[in-house]
């Protein structure tokens, strides 16, 4: 149904099937959920050296393969592996921020067996050492699967095309300038068209930059009440209407990311209708936060887009659950504390998402603003189809990338648990419900709560 | 004045002034009521001078001013205590020394009140969170500055004789005024009616949401009001076109006697300062004796500051011999 890139991705060494594994697994008495596959039944999963071999009610304690080991799921939710398109690991560069190690481990207890990173590191990521090196990294973490976008222009300065063909035959997913927007309408109208010659994926941060400059929160009352320069909520939908005449003209396959405000929302709307190759997502802070979490200056809640207002996350929940909005990313961005604790208008914009992804994402289903299968196409089977991904379906040969989930299990969000080296969430003790019990990545256990 | 058993929130029940926001009209009105008994009292009022002895009062300045340091400074040595000026703009911070390093090297000097005064929104909030004294903000970026709307209301209620009721038009760069902002918490929760009178482009959003009534049109805005609050065009915040010349600006929003005709023959006229003669003021408007109190609002900053100084200082544990 998506457009699909003309290369598959080569690197990302973490597709290889583990060569160690040689006993079969067996997960049973789940509640198989695959949105791929339009599933949802009581059942198992079989899985031989690292693929799925077998899923359904007829996969039981009995007729396993012998030596077989069983895990019974105690008819918790087994779903697809959870992908995550948008996250900054800081490494290489930052590295006392957050790594590919540190980062993995987060992602394995966020139920994240894919994840995408974004080339806004030191070096950036915008040459084939660059999409090599993280690769590697990936590798030798032999956690998490950890893919990675290059930049769209050299060094992220919004002018100079990179070498996109290479790139992407190395495994870039696709290409976007990170946390910038590509501000040049002639550079982006390029970009786009020289996409299109290798169908790659071109993601935009969705921010007219010289609306925004100078900007700390959502433009509105409490902005004026705190002194602080505001961010129009209409910069997101410019952008985006500039980029999809552009897009218009060059055929090339766009996404929007974190989609913040209910005119983008309809600008994606009607793109789709249009039929132009435009997806989008959001994250969990979009719909479920709103610009009055900052309070007395709350850093943590300084993102970027910044927290809208009410009409604004209702929007946007409204758009997951209509599924114009395609995905949900935790758009994670871990900062140490001296990025956070300074006045507001110096602190860095960004929060940790890789475990708070599924709890909050869950609570679109728990407050029945849409279907659990729904909700985990957002996270699994929806971010694969955009990125050409094989995993995220739980079907015959599909890779094991599976999470399994205690769907109702209330808990409070305790950020000091967290696996993250960065703590910044805005999420500290809030109550949800939904607990990922166990991670499995090629049919390896990488996570198993306590 | 000096029993240490003193129970705290007995007068003012907040450990810190950070702004006029989170105040009620009660204790404004304490406030200002304290603040008139120090304009009246002679400064070298005796049982005043003791007030404050032994405490450390450390004046903390993140940005340049000379007015209102030393309107703080006066204030608290009125009151007999140790005062410490920190201009810590050309210290520490060129360093790279963070605003809470600052801080808390500071606080480890046991001040019992930090006077702040920072660039940055939020920055005296951020602060007060970590020290152990009072903290008095002495004007945080476009934020609030307190004391200034403090002196302002009480210059007017001597003038007046009341706040509640009058029509106070606040004129000029509100975008980028903290000293705006404070003054429409404080004279909107008081019972005046405020106007606020500037381009669109120096009007921040949604400002009619903190209940006023906004004008663009200087002539009608000001049109039977009883104080003209000027403020200064914060040329030096402004990056890029907020104003295309300071020649229109003068036209159309300077406070000049034309347009102070649709004001009440009896209107007072004020000014934070310092003033930007032949911007937004006509220099002879603002020496006008019988109409600007200008001169009078920084007498009244002193005794505000000593009356701010007091309440806090008598919340605070300790004795002060």
């Amino acid at each position: 149904m998506s457009e699909r890139p003309g290369s598959q991705p080569t690197a990302g060494a973490a597709q290889r099937p583990p060569k160690r594994q040689t006993r079969p697994l067996a997960l049973v008495n789940a509640r198989l959920v695959d949105p791929a596959g339009n599933r949802d039944e009581t059942g198992g999963v079989l899985v031989e050296d690292g693929v799925i071999r077998d899923l359904g009610p007829q996969v039981t304690r009995t007729g396993l393969p012998e030596g077989a080991e069983v895990i019974d799921c105690g008819g918790d939710v087994l779903c697809p592996g959870l992908i995550d398109m948008r996250v900054q690991l800081r490494e290489p560069g930052e590295e006392h921020q957050e790594t590919i190690e540190t980062g993995s481990l987060a992602a394995a207890a966020g139920g994240v067996t894919s994840m995408v990173t974004l080339p806004n590191t030191d070096p950036i990521i915008d040459d084939v050492a660059g999409v090599e090196f993280i690769a590697r990294r990936a590798r030798e973490t032999k956690r998490t699967k950890i893919y990675c976008y290059g930049a769209l222009t050299r060094s992220l300065e919004g002018k100079d095309l990179v070498e996109m063909g290479l790139l992407s035959q190395s495994g870039a997913l696709g290409f976007t300038d990170a946390l910038h927007a590509v501000a040049d309408a002639q550079v982006m109208r390029r970009a786009l068209n020289y996409a299109r010659s290798f169908g790659v994926l071109v993601i935009q941060h969705p921010e007219e930059p010289r609306l925004a400059a100078g900007g700390a929160m959502n433009n509105g009352e409490l902005a004026t009440r705190l002194g602080l320069p505001g961010i129009p909520a209409c910069a997101e939908v410019m952008m985006i209407e500039r980029d999809l005449h552009l897009v218009r003209m060059s055929g090339a396959r766009y996404h929007a990311a974190h989609i913040s405000t209910a005119a983008s929302v309809e600008a994606i709307r009607k793109a789709k209708q249009e039929g132009l190759h435009v997806t989008c997502d959001t994250a969990p802070p979009y719909f479920s936060l709103n610009e009055n979490e900052i309070g007395d200056y709350r850093t943590f809640a300084k993102l970027s887009p910044p927290l809208r207002g009410e009409p604004d996350r209702r929007a946007v929940a409204a758009a997951v659950a209509e599924g114009v909005i395609d995905c949900i990313a935790s758009d994670h961005a871990p900062y140490d504390v001296e990025s956070k604790r300074v006045p507001f208008a110096q602190a860095a914009a960004g929060i940790i998402g890789l475990e708070t992804l599924l709890p909050i994402s869950l609570g679109l289903y728990h407050n029945r603003s849409l279907s659990l299968g729904n909700l985990l196409k957002c996270l699994t089977s929806r971010p694969a189809e955009i990125l050409g991904l094989p995993q995220g379906r739980l079907q015959r040969g599909a890779p094991a990338d599976m999470t399994l989930i205690d769907l109702d299990r209330p808990h409070r969000i305790d950020v000091g648990a967290f696996h993250s080296k960065s703590k910044n969430s805005p999420y500290d003790g809030r109550p949800v419900q939904g607990v990922v019990r166990r991670t499995f990545v090629d049919g390896r256990q990488v996570f198993e709560a306590a | 004045m000096s029993e240490p058993a003193r129970k705290p929130a007995a007068f003012f029940s907040h450990r810190h002034l950070l702004g006029i926001e989170g105040l009620s009209a009660e204790e404004i009105t304490r406030l200002l009521d304290l603040s008139q008994s120090y304009a009246e009292q002679p400064k070298d009022d005796q049982r005043a001078r003791s007030l404050l002895r032994g405490r450390t009062v450390m004046n903390l300045f993140f940005e340049n001013s000379t007015r209102t340091r030393t309107s703080f400074e006066l204030a608290a040595k009125r009151l007999g205590a140790d005062v410490i000026n920190m201009s810590v703009g050309t210290s520490s911070i060129k360093k790279g020394e963070t605003l809470l390093d600052t801080a808390m090297t500071l606080n480890a000097m046991r001040p019992d009140v930090m006077i702040v005064r920072h660039p940055e929104s939020g920055a005296v909030n951020l602060l007060s969170q970590k020290v152990d004294g009072a903290v008095i903000n002495a004007g945080d970026g476009r934020h609030e500055h307190p004391t200034q709307a403090l002196l302002d209301a009480l210059t007017i209620r001597r003038r007046k004789g009341k706040l509640a009721g009058l029509l106070v038009a606040i004129c000029g760069d509100v975008l980028h005024s903290r000293v705006a902002r404070s003054n429409i918490h404080l004279l909107t929760k008081i019972g005046a009616r405020v106007r606020v009178i500037a381009p669109t482009t120096l009007l921040p959003a949604q400002i009619d949401r903190m209940g006023v009534e906004v004008f663009t049109d200087m002539r009608k805005g000001l049109k039977d009001v009883d104080i003209v609050m000027m403020l200064r065009l914060q040329q030096e915040r402004m990056q890029g076109a907020y104003v295309p010349s300071i020649r229109e600006y003068f036209h159309f929003y300077g406070l000049d006697y034309d347009k102070l005709g649709a004001a009440k023959p009896d209107a007072l006229i004020m000014h934070p300062g310092p003033m930007n003669r032949g911007v937004e003021i006509d220099s002879e408007v603002a020496d006008d004796i019988n109409r600007s109190v200008i001169r009078e609002q920084v007498e009244m900053g002193v005794a505000v500051r000593m009356a701010c100084l007091d309440a806090l200082t008598r919340n605070l544990t300790g004795t002060n011999q």
